[in-house]
């Protein structure tokens, strides 16, 4: 790809001010406060991942309307922030998602049709956490910042962490260097997701003493979208969210949650010092989230469209897009290439599709196997009353499926 | 057989799990240096090191969602929490999460956690440091709730208990602490097995917890007045051993359940439910119960009279019997 000139923003020296590496217009600069070359990116592939993600939103939002997923959160607006803190990440870290991350978990590598289940009612989590480092979706809001937490405890603990510290700082530097995955394994790093309404609860904070006083491998990534449900960021706290970082003792960074750049470089140099052994980072993608907190919930009725517009002009695809034609136009290579992301969208959504209406209806007895490790005695004896009742209604309704 | 109090058998159950599987680990708050405010992890940490026996910042939350994660990576962690009235702001970590793992994630993560409460009344304390939280537990699929109320049952237990790959609620009866006792090497009853401590046939008595000792002196007092009482130590109140209890009903055609907690919704419902579901045509006498009372744990001045006694439980035996 071609390589991309970057010039020097008129940034002021206000700390709260979002760290941006590409303008609303699509243009790359830099920022003294997060040095990052461009070029250490695939910005095609990036763009990839954003257009297929938005596809994935777009086709759940269309499957639940008609009918055949109970609700679905959408991630409208913050692709930008998930695609760039994703990869950002080596297959050896661990996630812990909120029930947004799904630009997260395709990047993970997780069949986005597992996504769906959780939301059609087949499964409650369908996918093995383990097989792609990407944790089940947590709906209790902030609780999953102390799972991430106790497992950056078990790193440091493990084996494997202390003992290949020196190999994996150096792998750790190559990796910022570069995107590939790295000869050596690096030691694993924590990623917590969390959105603005999980900082007012008292878990969140917790999380952030905990990891903060023991120097845990574990970056807390925020996306601010400014609004939880109905509640505006403002009933949250009167600080943006990075500077509340400093009274737990944790550098916290303000980014631009819009501008995938400064969200991957963000990214990478907080789980580079949480795997060197330098602590956790609080990073605030400062973004906004364009629809509807659920598609049970509606947005017309709290929120200015005004506000929806001004945001509309930022959105993280279209700068994306703009860089790649305004540095690519030469290139006659681009047109083609775009087309071919939107065809391949276009037959992903169609596989999800067909896929979320074939997803496994669950056995009846799937809930007492995994209540606990062996069924009880007496979750043995409830599944059988249940079977009965089932196999009762079964004669009722009679093979055609009626009531007789 | 070595003779020990109740907690020096904790202490003594913990000491073997870190030896034996470097999976376990400890957290709590002041459990380290200190050595636990009633001493029951007194010594671990100078043996162990603070990486496995871990003085956890002041939050309970904390405590049970850091096991959470570390049970995700592998290990066994055993929690304390330092009183029984300071376990509810953990209770969401519990019950949405701990509790619930497994069957999110349908059978494939384990969460073998431990949660050591210290719990009920009887040592004269201020608020907050003697309730009988058990029910809010053994209500929640997914958790298992026992007590002990012997140190050989303390001992075993929580050996059993942090080497089960499903969380386990381990209510350890405060004022039984300092109880001597016997201990042995190996188990005699697996961890959800109720134990009937004392064989008779006029009626069965069912207790667990601190309340084991005194329902053996009712039987024994009530045996002095000829009347045959069958006493059973539940030891699992999640799972229920309802097969041990409902044997010795069918033999004694009368029953009398006791515990520290509230009355309402509280174990004993659970167990005068399923023996009239099972045992009606056997039953010579309402199931009756012997309990705390639906009120908040009273200042410490009335407690004596509040907790169910020998008192209490002899005249429920009577009362039994009068059918």
């Amino acid at each position: 790809m071609p390589r991309t000139s970057a010039k020097t923003s008129a940034k002021t020296n206000d700390r709260q001010d979002p760290i941006q590496l590409l303008t609303p217009q699509g243009e790359a600069v830099s920022d003294a406060r997060l040095p990052f070359d461009p070029a250490d990116v695939d910005l095609p592939a990036l763009y990839r991942d954003m257009v297929l993600t938005r596809r994935l939103d777009t086709e759940a939002i269309a499957l639940q309307r008609q009918g055949e997923l109970g609700l679905w959160p959408s991630l409208f607006g913050q692709e930008a922030a998930q695609i760039g803190a994703a990869r950002a990440l080596l297959p050896s870290d661990m996630v812990f998602p909120t029930y947004r991350e799904h630009g997260v978990a395709w990047c993970r590598g997780l069949d986005p049709a597992s996504l769906l289940g959780l939301f059609r009612g087949t499964t409650l989590g369908g996918w093995d956490p383990r097989d792609v480092n990407f944790n089940l979706y947590t709906l209790v809001i902030g609780a999953q910042t102390l799972h991430a937490v106790g497992y950056a405890m078990g790193i440091v603990r493990d084996p494997v962490g202390p003992a290949v510290s020196a190999a994996s700082t150096a792998a750790a530097s190559a990796v910022l260097a570069t995107p590939a995955t790295p000869a050596a394994p690096a030691a694993p790093a924590v990623l917590a997701f969390l959105g603005d309404g999980a900082l007012s609860e008292g878990e969140t904070n917790e999380a952030f003493i905990w990891a903060t006083t023991q120097s845990l491998p574990v970056v807390f990534f925020c996306q601010n979208n400014q609004w939880a449900i109905s509640a505006p960021y403002s009933v949250q706290s009167t600080v943006p969210v990075a500077q509340r970082a400093a009274g737990f003792g944790l550098p916290g960074i303000r980014v631009d949650g819009n501008d995938v750049l400064a969200c991957l470089a963000a990214t990478r140099r907080a789980l580079h010092t949480a795997r060197t052994g330098g602590g956790p980072t609080l990073i605030e993608a400062f973004t906004y989230r364009r629809n509807a907190h659920t598609t049970a919930d509606d947005a017309s009725r709290y929120r200015e469209t005004a506000e929806e517009k001004e945001w509309a002009a930022k959105d993280p695809l279209a700068r994306l897009h703009a860089h790649l034609v305004a540095t690519g136009a030469a290139d006659s290579a681009y047109s083609a290439y775009f087309a071919e992301i939107e065809a391949e969208a276009q037959t992903f959504a169609e596989g999800l599709r067909a896929r979320c209406r074939a997803l496994p209806e669950p056995d009846p007895s799937l809930p007492f196997e995994h209540t606990y490790a062996e069924m009880t005695p007496e979750l043995s004896r409830q599944l059988a009353e249940h079977r009965a009742h089932l196999a009762s209604l079964q004669e009722i309704s009679g093979p055609s499926g009626e009531r007789a | 057989m070595t003779t020990t109090t109740l907690a020096g058998a904790i202490n003594d159950g913990l000491r073997h799990a870190l030896t034996t599987d470097p999976a376990v680990l400890l957290l709590g708050e002041d459990i380290g240096r200190l050595g636990g405010v009633f001493r029951v992890t007194d010594g671990l940490c100078a043996d162990f090191g603070t990486s496995r026996v871990v003085d956890t910042p002041l939050g309970e939350a904390g405590i049970v969602g850091t096991a959470v994660g570390l049970a995700m990576r592998g290990y066994r962690p055993v929690c304390e929490i330092q009183f029984d009235g300071f376990v509810y702001p953990a209770v969401n970590q519990i019950i949405s999460q701990l509790a619930k793992y497994r069957h999110r994630s349908g059978g494939r993560i384990a969460m073998p956690v431990v949660i050591r409460i210290p719990y009920g009344g009887g040592i004269g304390s201020i608020e907050h440091h003697s309730e009988s939280p058990e029910a809010y537990f053994a209500h929640t699929p997914g958790l298992k709730v026992v007590t002990c109320a012997t140190p050989d049952d303390a001992f075993n237990m929580i050996g059993q208990a942090i080497a089960s790959d499903d969380p386990v609620i381990f209510l350890e009866p405060k004022r039984r602490y300092w109880t001597k006792g016997e201990v042995s090497g190996a188990p005699a009853l697996d961890l959800h097995r109720a134990r009937t401590v004392r064989t008779g046939s006029d009626l069965t008595l069912v207790a667990y917890g601190p309340l084991v000792a005194p329902a053996l002196e009712t039987a024994r007092i009530a045996g002095e007045e000829g009347h045959s009482v069958e006493v059973i130590d539940l030891r699992s109140l999640a799972p229920l051993d309802t097969d041990t209890v409902m044997a010795s009903v069918l033999r004694t055609g009368r029953l009398v359940v006791t515990h520290e907690a509230s009355r309402t919704h509280g174990i004993g419902a659970e167990i005068a439910a399923r023996v009239q579901e099972e045992a009606f045509y056997a039953l010579e006498a309402p199931v009756l119960r012997v309990t705390g009372y639906d009120t908040p744990y009273p200042p410490s001045r009335l407690e004596e009279d509040w907790l169910p006694g020998v008192d209490r439980m002899l005249a429920a035996v009577d009362r039994s019997l009068a059918h």
